[in-house]
């Protein structure tokens, strides 16, 4: 029977299968995890009197809790003594239990939505899981990957696997021809905007059309990261030969490269599968994207007028953002500029951005900040230039790690600030309380730091 | 660790209407950085109930009503976004058992069965009716998996997978019964060499 490619991972990892009164018992290839969901799950290990069963199957960073400045002494300014607690917890925790770390030692320490597939850690055919709800992202590779609780994160600890019910599915085809300025990000808030915030709950979604196989890998993960957003825990891309030139070389790619990715060639969902729901998006229809709401599903077209508001809580979420129904989104003013997050801070995202920024100054007053996703990344930027593109235009170019996409280290708007975001959710307060938060691509981001407004980067000139 | 077990639950009901309630909103990020579970309970929804001089404000949350319920009915697609368990520790610390709407995204449930918060995704119509009358009289069974509103509100059916309705009424969690599957897990990893 033809299968999906979602099926076919699943399947391949069903250590017991589900019955009418038990759930499926999954193994789990790859435990990624950091500081913030994991110490209460290694104590509960420790209670229990229990060992982490596949350290080799475990990598660990820290990321959410980090500072991204170094004190002139080199020493980590860190928001709290509570955040810095957690970090050295962390470390404590795989020193003990022998989990390979990328802590302050390390070149491939940074967001572990990063760190995964740099270390070509993240394969196709894999399951993936971290305590982090945009582990989605490694679905890029074609893996079943999804954010998972730290109860959950001490069963995989302790077993190396997981009790799952398995979730519907379904096909997103986008296909046609992107418009000219139209990223993966606009791609990803475009669909959200479409399918709805809880639009993808209970189903794992798998992305189809030529958009995605014309995609990088970078441009692919930002699409799988946002999954979450339209409810779904994990979106997939079918592994192609894309897939396997970013793998191949890399420190965890397969000895026998051929034969993997001859076996990965496989996983492609099968003509005639049938997906539990499809939805069909012309690319063309596809414009740049932002945020004009209090949660991702509120997105438009940059060149659009922000809608009239269809239910009471869509007016307060315009009331939250001080945004009117009937005005233009571009125009907007905004006070701060964040260029970074597991969603956008890979070196594309980054190049992306320099390119607009490049021999032009950020607005006046508007505090911009470009934190690179791992310091590989920021030392591959800084071998291109592109910290000097950024601080010559009076950003600031900061470490690596997770950052104002959630501020849990410190960095955070003032209340009221308007900040246009390259991350993943413009919840009320996520960047602090009272902060207004608009989501849009780094080439968006970058207009914006510009012009002090937000700004569709099409009207941008750029050298390429 | 197990949690205590949950078959009846009656109380009156917390309401928060607003709809897509996101685990930001009901754990905010600065109160991630514990190391232990205890005592999220004081900073659940904590930018409703403080001021920023950290003074509480005088939402239903601080009132001796919302502080005795044990019955949260929420808005549409409640506890979505971030992963964060903390969420589900914060209520039930707070004192929430179950926590009713019309969606419920993934991991939050997922997370709550987890730690003896019932989750329960009920139909439009009794939802609306919750939504209209907080601190209703509202008694849940898990053993006939019904939601019995007071007056003329009526008894409504809910869903619950069998597995997770075992655990919550028996107060177990699934680590044990993990650990009683090693010997499928060793074989399973034995075979893929």
């Amino acid at each position: 029977m033809p299968s999906t490619l979602f099926d076919k991972v699943w399947n391949r990892h069903v250590v017991v299968a589900e019955t009418e009164t038990n759930p499926a018992t999954l193994y789990i290839d790859l435990h990624l995890i950091h500081e913030v969901t994991t110490p209460q799950a290694f104590t509960e290990l420790k209670t229990r009197g229990l060992k982490v069963r596949r350290p080799d199957r475990t990598l660990a960073t820290i990321d959410h809790s980090t500072p991204t400045l170094i004190n002139a002494d080199g020493t980590r300014p860190y928001h709290t003594k509570q955040a810095e607690t957690q970090v050295e917890t962390l470390l404590a925790n795989t020193k003990e239990h022998g989990i390979e770390t990328h802590g302050w030692d390390s070149d491939n320490r940074g967001i572990v939505h990063v760190m995964g597939p740099e270390l070509g850690a993240t394969q196709p055919g894999m399951t993936i899981v971290c305590g982090d709800s945009h582990t989605a992202t490694h679905g890029a590779f074609g893996a079943i990957a999804f954010g998972i609780g730290t109860t959950q994160v001490g069963h995989v600890l302790a077993n190396q696997c997981l009790l799952m019910p398995k979730p519907k599915t379904m096909a997103i085809h986008v296909n046609g021809e992107l418009p000219t300025g139209v990223t993966p990000k606009d791609v990803i808030l475009h669909i959200i905007a479409e399918i709805g915030m809880g639009g993808g709950t209970g189903y794992a979604l798998e992305y189809r059309g030529n958009v995605f196989e014309e995609m990088s890998m970078q441009g692919r993960m930002t699409v799988c990261n946002m999954s979450i957003e339209a409810g779904a825990r994990c979106g997939m891309i079918a592994p192609d030969q894309t897939t396997f030139d970013y793998i191949q070389g890399r420190k965890f790619a397969p000895k026998d490269f051929a034969a993997s990715c001859a076996d990965w060639l496989t996983l492609a969902t099968d003509d005639g599968a049938v997906f539990d729901k499809e939805v069909h998006i012309k690319a063309e229809n596809i414009s740049p994207m932002v945020t004009y709401g209090t949660n991702p599903g509120m997105g438009i077209s940059i060149d659009s007028l922000i809608p009239a508001a269809a239910s009471e809580a869509d007016q307060d979420a315009l009331d939250y953002m001080q945004l009117k129904s009937g005005n233009k989104i571009a125009g907007t003013k905004v006070d701060k500029v964040f260029i970074g997050s597991c969603t956008n801070s890979r070196l594309e995202d980054l190049r992306a951005a320099a390119n607009i920024m490049k021999g032009r100054t950020v607005a006046q007053g508007v505090t911009t900040i470009v934190v690179p996703g791992s310091v590989v990344t920021k030392l591959q930027a800084e071998d291109e230039g592109l910290d000097t593109i950024f601080l010559d235009a009076g950003a600031e170019w900061r470490e690596a790690g997770c950052s104002m996409c959630l501020g849990m280290n410190g960095d955070i708007g003032a209340p009221g600030d308007l900040i246009v975001s390259t991350s993943n959710r413009n919840f009320m307060g996520r960047q602090g309380p009272g902060v207004r938060t608009v989501l849009a691509s780094p080439e968006t981001a970058a207009a914006t730091a510009i012009a002090g407004v937000i700004t569709d980067p099409r009207q941008v000139e750029t050298a390429a | 660790m197990s949690f205590r077990s949950l078959k009846q639950v009656t109380s009156k009901t917390l309401v928060l209407s607003s709809t897509n309630i996101d685990t930001d909103q009901i754990m905010p990020a600065k109160f991630l950085s514990m190391t232990t579970k205890a005592g999220l309970g004081e900073h659940v929804f904590s930018n409703l109930r403080y001021n920023t001089d950290g003074s509480e404000t005088d939402h239903v949350l601080n009132s001796p009503e919302g502080k005795a319920s044990e019955i949260l009915v929420a808005g549409h697609n409640f506890g979505c976004g971030s992963s964060r368990e903390h969420a589900p520790w914060g209520l039930t610390d707070y004192g929430i058992r179950v926590v009713i709407s019309s969606e419920i995204a993934d991991i939050f449930r997922n997370n709550s069965l987890k730690n003896g918060l019932l989750p329960i995704i009920i139909e439009k119509r009794a939802h609306n009716w919750l939504l209209e009358n907080p601190g209703a009289d509202v008694s849940v069974d898990l053993e006939t998996c019904e939601v019995h509103l007071p007056r003329n509100g009526g008894t409504y059916k809910f869903e619950i997978d069998a597995f997770s309705r075992h655990c919550l009424m028996e107060g177990v969690d699934e680590m044990g019964y993990l650990q009683g599957q090693s010997d499928a897990i060793a074989e399973f990893e034995a075979n893929r060499g």
